[in-house]
């Protein structure tokens, strides 16, 4: 099959995936709606932490941006994830096998919707946070590199929904792991930087869980303007999500082929 | 009036019985535990911001606000099993059975108090284990009657939206409100530092009042109890109404 036709069918599959979460809006409502409904919440009820001695930023919000963004991401790969169980659950996906269609083509469409909702994401949140009085540290270029790093957050995690689809086939078992996902953004530096965690068994979870490196290459561009350190960490961090989970992907789709 | 508490019961044992026979049934302890964890082991140094003068400390400060999430959570979870039972049938049977239907909101509210009752007993002993220090004395069994009258106004709510909509897509509909009743509290610092937006929301907010007289029996300094058991008297009043007006949506829909 060649390269051309492959990627044909990657784009019918990522076109099918995108106009089936167009068409339901409340899962783009809340994919939204309730990052910055947290966002707003945590930063405005977290706005004294500011005043701890050695807090890097004295408005919280800014400190805080990192986290719809990261947030989005997940119920993004839940979205997804879910979506591409109940193509396995509905029989899509054997039908889908006895076509000319190589069913990795699948796993590249749901990932390419997972790609378009990161990128609508990360320019809906960067124009309300702006609004909001989010001060951007590193200007007009820095937004564009939190947007890039928000779309390969997005990949990521939709490779881990990916997996998880594949290996259960149930919708029900993906969006049980919502709360997995959750668990491990708050047991990162979402919330405070890792300096200015208090108890030693958080903060070693939080250094060991590479979110909190996602959270802080945002965080820097944010709040520092162009860290190095923070952004390598991020970018390397992420891409390494972005490599072992669509590798996994891809292997559980061969094993469920098979 | 016999028939009322007799089918209260018969609801509540039920209830009871399918709770316990479910092997997921401290499931819904799980978020708040996970909050807890969160909040109190994360946000530890929050405890230093100058103005913050709770002095049981960060950790109970925090388990305060999970146990509440935990027993409101309970009443959640009884308006979803609530909906469930309307969409499987036996709740139209049960109305059909019932020689008096009120018997069935109390039943409900009755089985959710055990069900609080479990998860706040895990989210204490998870608090203690974690080094939570009591200093109220015997000023914890007003928290405990706090958060009882919490469950159960929660349970109401749950209970009069599940009857309305009789369908598990009614789920979202009962957590949302609730979850937000819960944030758009005092949740990180007490109401005094709080400012903007959510000072405004957090002062009309019903559940401040509660939140806040909770903590301080917990530390052993009560304070606004008058405004916190009228606060969740009149939650309660309402919410009956509530699930009221929801069971006699119910009986028409038939």
């Amino acid at each position: 099959m060649s390269g051309a036709s492959f990627l044909t069918q990657v784009a019918a599959l990522a076109r099918r995936s995108t106009v089936r979460t167009m068409r339901q809006p409340a899962v783009i409502i809340s994919a939204l709606l309730f990052p910055m409904l947290f966002f707003s919440i945590n930063a405005s009820g977290l706005d004294a932490a500011s005043q701890i001695p050695g807090f890097p930023t004295d408005s919280y919000l800014d400190f805080a941006f990192a986290f719809p963004l990261i947030q989005a991401s997940l119920f993004g790969a839940i979205t997804a994830g879910a979506d591409l169980a109940r193509d396995i659950e509905s029989g899509f996906f054997d039908r889908l096998s006895l076509t000319p269609m190589r069913p990795v083509a699948l796993l590249g469409g749901m990932l390419a919707g997972v790609v378009a909702l990161g990128l609508l994401q990360g320019v809906v949140f960067l124009a309300v946070g702006l609004l909001m009085g989010v001060d951007i540290s590193s200007g007009v270029g820095g937004m564009l590199v939190i947007v890039l790093l928000t779309v390969l957050v997005a990949l990521g995690f939709g490779g881990i929904g990916a997996i998880l689809a594949i290996k259960t086939g149930s919708v029900e078992a993906v969006e049980s792991a919502f709360p997995l996902f959750f668990v491990a953004i708050f047991l990162s530096s979402i919330n405070l930087p890792r300096n200015l965690i208090e108890q030693d068994w958080f903060r070693v979870i939080a250094t060991i869980n590479p979110i909190s490196y996602l959270v802080e290459g945002i965080r820097s561009l944010v709040i520092t303007g162009w860290d190095p350190q923070a952004l390598i960490l991020g970018f390397g961090f992420a891409a390494a999500i972005v490599v072992v989970a669509i590798g996994g992907a891809a292997a559980s789709l061969r094993t469920r082929v098979a | 009036m016999g028939g009322f508490f007799q089918v209260a019961w018969a609801v509540a044992a039920r209830q009871v019985y399918k709770y316990f026979t479910n092997p997921a049934f401290l499931a819904p302890a799980l978020f708040p535990l996970f909050f807890f964890v969160a909040f109190a082991g994360g946000l530890t140094r929050v405890g230093d911001v100058p103005g913050f003068d709770y002095a049981a400390g960060y950790i109970a400060f925090q388990y305060v606000w999970a146990l509440l999430q935990a027993v409101s959570m309970g009443g959640a979870f009884t308006g979803f099993s609530i909906a469930g039972d309307f969409e499987n049938g036996f709740a139209r049977r049960l109305m059909l059975a019932a020689s008096n239907r009120y018997g069935i909101i109390l039943g409900y509210t009755m089985a959710s108090l055990v069900r609080a009752t479990m998860t706040g007993t895990l989210v204490t002993v998870f608090a203690l284990i974690t080094g939570m220090p009591i200093s109220g004395g015997f000023d914890i069994f007003g928290l405990i009657a706090l958060a009882v009258l919490a469950n159960i106004a929660a349970t109401l709510f749950g209970a009069g939206v599940a009857m309305m909509l009789r369908t598990q897509q009614a789920g979202p509909v009962i957590r949302t409100p609730i979850f937000l009743v819960l944030f758009l509290a005092p949740v990180f610092v007490p109401f005094s530092l709080l400012s903007g937006w959510i000072e405004t929301a957090a002062r009309l907010n019903p559940f401040t009042a509660i939140l806040e007289a909770a903590r301080g029996y917990l530390a052993g300094e009560p304070t606004n109890v008058a405004s916190a058991f009228a606060t969740s008297a009149i939650l309660i009043i309402v919410l009956t109404l509530w699930a009221v007006y929801g069971l006699r949506r119910a009986e028409k829909a038939g």
